[in-house]
């Protein structure tokens, strides 16, 4: 199968509403980071927070799917003409042919957190209102954004802690080459709830400070929450040039459910498998989009997984610092990114590097960089040991 | 079209059915169906520590797939693996849920980690020494037809041979109430690409009613549970003859399954 086109894409985070929004305070060097004000947390953290999820209502026809994470992805669907993208593409292949894959990893959990606080005192019973099924399972934001954009083609719900919504593409790609689907929207969706952060807390992963990957005094990561689609179809003789999914490659670790390998060799075998797909070498890569959580385990892991398959040639760099890690939407947010990083010509650069860390060894960018960008790669490693790399190529760029 | 694949082994966890040999005895005569609690397999291959901390989940999801792999006669650690489940851990979310509405909101590392959807895969990891491509899927009560497709659609595109490992276990109250199942179940696909040996499955989403099993025990179990929403398919495989069946999927949906020698 030639490689499918992105044709249309949007994201939304702790940096901004949208694509124009996202390209120009990436490029600033700016970040979307500040200090976690979320809901009851009483954490010494930074959080990416997205503003004015709280505002947006949900369509009338769809209250019932009412909670903060679907709240965001109706925000994030209504954003860049992207829903009037799907729409256009539905008439085209047909409502059954366009798939929905999206990635999260707690999806509307925040919901039942939330319920757990107002129980009956004699029964127990959660409150009347509560909706499990719309709200609270892993794929309510699916089913939500099917229903939302009318599809009625193939559709599940990734959830593999940070990897999710990476592997999503993986699927969508699957579906357009076994002939279920002609397109589909891909796509990630997780917002702030007590989960991950107290969870991430009692791992004592969390930064009481705005995250530094890469940096020789990092401590840990903030989290963020985001949003991003894209429509994924079927490349056809004549349609306009768009960007490409070259290729994916997934992985496991078996070596522990909460910790990275310490060589990063689950991460080496995604990137690697990623290049084989797509059918470029290491050298074919102008950016990798990192991982880069800002813990010392992972970001000293990735760097030996990233250094082993390209050497220090290139330009490297995790955008968490801006953004925050957005977990579940991880994948879907730096697709994104570096979706963007193509379009526009820079690579985005890493925040927080006070002091580099002398046993990392990959190309780490800290400034913006302005320079052509044909093909970029973008990683996501999760709990379990789940590890997934993609590879975009510009519009630019022929097929292959 | 059709997306095809070979069974090459079968694996099951469920209500007076703690393997595939008692299942296909239960689906071929009915009769000899007597529901008990689901036995819970212990997952030897896993390290000790591992093996302590593992919810319901991953014990059965476990215990059905290296089944598999054992009547496949293929290494566990050569299946890339699709795992599909409504829910994650409910013994685990609830008690999370409950220290975070406490006033000490110190939740364990542990109940943590084994919150994420994916913990079965990434304990299956561990005990197979896997780094095959693994997904943990969810599509509520699509959520096995959902895997299955997954999993076939990564044979066509060449990969194999492939796990398809489908399971689910009850909440605790008040979250049953909320999302009522039965009995923990699950069940394992060990798959091959057409030209292997094995009964032949080829599938294709239709415009149809899921099938319903006459039996009134099993078709209790069948909507009891979202991974027992794969008995239809089960009961054709016990058979081991030409048949078809309409499997759960998507609102409005289903995935029909056509089994041929």
């Amino acid at each position: 199968m030639q490689s499918p086109l992105i044709t249309s894409f949007t994201v939304t985070s702790a940096l901004g509403r949208g694509l124009a929004a996202t390209a120009r305070r990436l490029a600033a060097a700016e970040t979307g980071l500040a200090p976690c004000r979320f809901e009851t947390v009483d954490l010494d953290t930074f959080v990416g927070e997205v503003p004015g999820i709280d505002a947006h209502p949900l369509p009338a026809t769809l209250r019932r799917f009412d909670c903060r994470n679907n709240r965001l992805a109706d925000l994030a669907l209504a954003t860049d003409g992207f829903a009037e993208a799907v729409a256009a593409a539905s008439a085209r292949w047909g409502a059954g042919r366009v798939g929905v894959f999206l990635g999260t990893s707690t999806a509307g959990i925040l919901s039942t957190e939330i319920a757990y606080r107002h129980r009956d005192a004699i029964t127990g019973a959660l409150p009347a209102d509560y909706r499990y099924r719309e709200t609270h399972n892993t794929n309510s934001v699916t089913e939500f954004v099917r229903d939302r954009l009318g599809l009625a083609g193939p559709a599940l719900t990734h959830s593999t802690a940070c990897s999710s919504s990476a592997k999503a593409f993986a699927s969508a790609w699957r579906a357009i080459a076994s002939g279920i689907a002609d397109a589909a929207v891909v796509g990630g969706v997780d917002t702030l709830c007590l989960t991950t952060l107290y969870g991430f807390h009692s791992l004592g992963l969390l930064s009481s400070r705005p995250c530094r990957p890469w940096d020789a005094n990092r401590d840990g990561i903030c989290i963020g929450e985001g949003a991003a689609f894209f429509l994924v179809e079927r490349a056809q003789p004549g349609r306009d040039p768009a960007p490409r999914l070259l290729g994916f490659g997934e992985s496991c670790d078996a070596y522990h459910m909460s910790s990275p390998h310490p060589q990063g060799e689950g991460a080496r075998a995604a990137m690697q498998a990623a290049l084989a797909r797509a059918g470029l070498e290491p050298g074919d890569i102008d950016y990798v989009n990192l991982h880069g959580t800002a813990t010392p385990a992972n970001d000293a892991a990735e760097d030996k997984a990233v250094t082993a398959v390209f050497g220090d040639r290139v330009p490297c760099s995790s955008t968490k610092g801006a953004t925050g890690h957005t977990l579940g939407a991880a994948g879907a947010v730096e697709a994104a990114i570096a979706l963007l990083a193509l379009a526009d010509g820079f690579v985005p650069p890493g925040l927080g590097v006070d002091t580099p860390d002398p046993q990392l060894h990959v190309r780490y960018a800290t400034r913006t960089e302005r320079r052509v960008l044909r093909r970029a790669m973008s990683n996501s490693f999760g709990f379990g040991g789940s590890n997934c790399s993609l590879v975009f190529g510009a519009a630019t760029e022929a097929p292959r | 079209m059709s997306l095809l694949a070979r069974v090459a082994g079968i694996g099951v966890a469920g209500p007076g059915l703690p393997d595939w040999e008692s299942a296909r005895a239960a689906l071929r005569d009915p009769a000899a169906f007597v529901r008990s609690p689901t036995a819970v397999p212990v997952p030897e291959a896993l390290p000790p520590v591992e093996r302590r901390r593992c919810g319901t989940n991953v014990k059965l999801a476990l215990g059905a797939g290296f089944e598999a792999a054992r009547r496949s006669g293929l290494p566990p650690e050569a299946f890339a693996t699709v795992f599909a489940s409504s829910s994650g851990d409910g013994d685990n979310c609830h008690a999370i849920c409950e220290t975070l509405a406490s006033e000490d909101r110190q939740i364990s590392p542990t109940r943590f980690h084994n919150s994420v959807h994916n913990a079965p895969s990434g304990y299956w990891s561990i005990a197979s020494r896997s780094t095959r491509p693994s997904d943990s899927i969810g599509a509520f009560d699509a959520s096995f037809a959902a895997g299955l497709l997954e999993a076939l659609t990564r044979i066509a595109g060449g990969e194999s041979p492939v796990m398809l490992i489908a399971y689910d276990s009850p909440y605790p109250e008040p979250l049953q109430a909320a999302r009522p199942m039965t009995d923990g179940f699950a069940v394992a696909l060990a798959l091959l690409p057409p030209d292997a040996t094995g009964l032949l499955l080829g599938a294709t989403i239709a415009n149809e009613a899921p099938t319903v099993l006459a039996n009134e025990a099993l078709e209790a179990l069948r909507l009891g549970v979202p991974a027992a929403r794969s008995l239809a398919l089960l009961a054709l495989l016990a058979r081991g003859d030409t048949g078809t069946a309409a499997l759960e999927y998507l609102p409005g949906l289903a995935l029909r399954i056509e089994v041929s020698p």
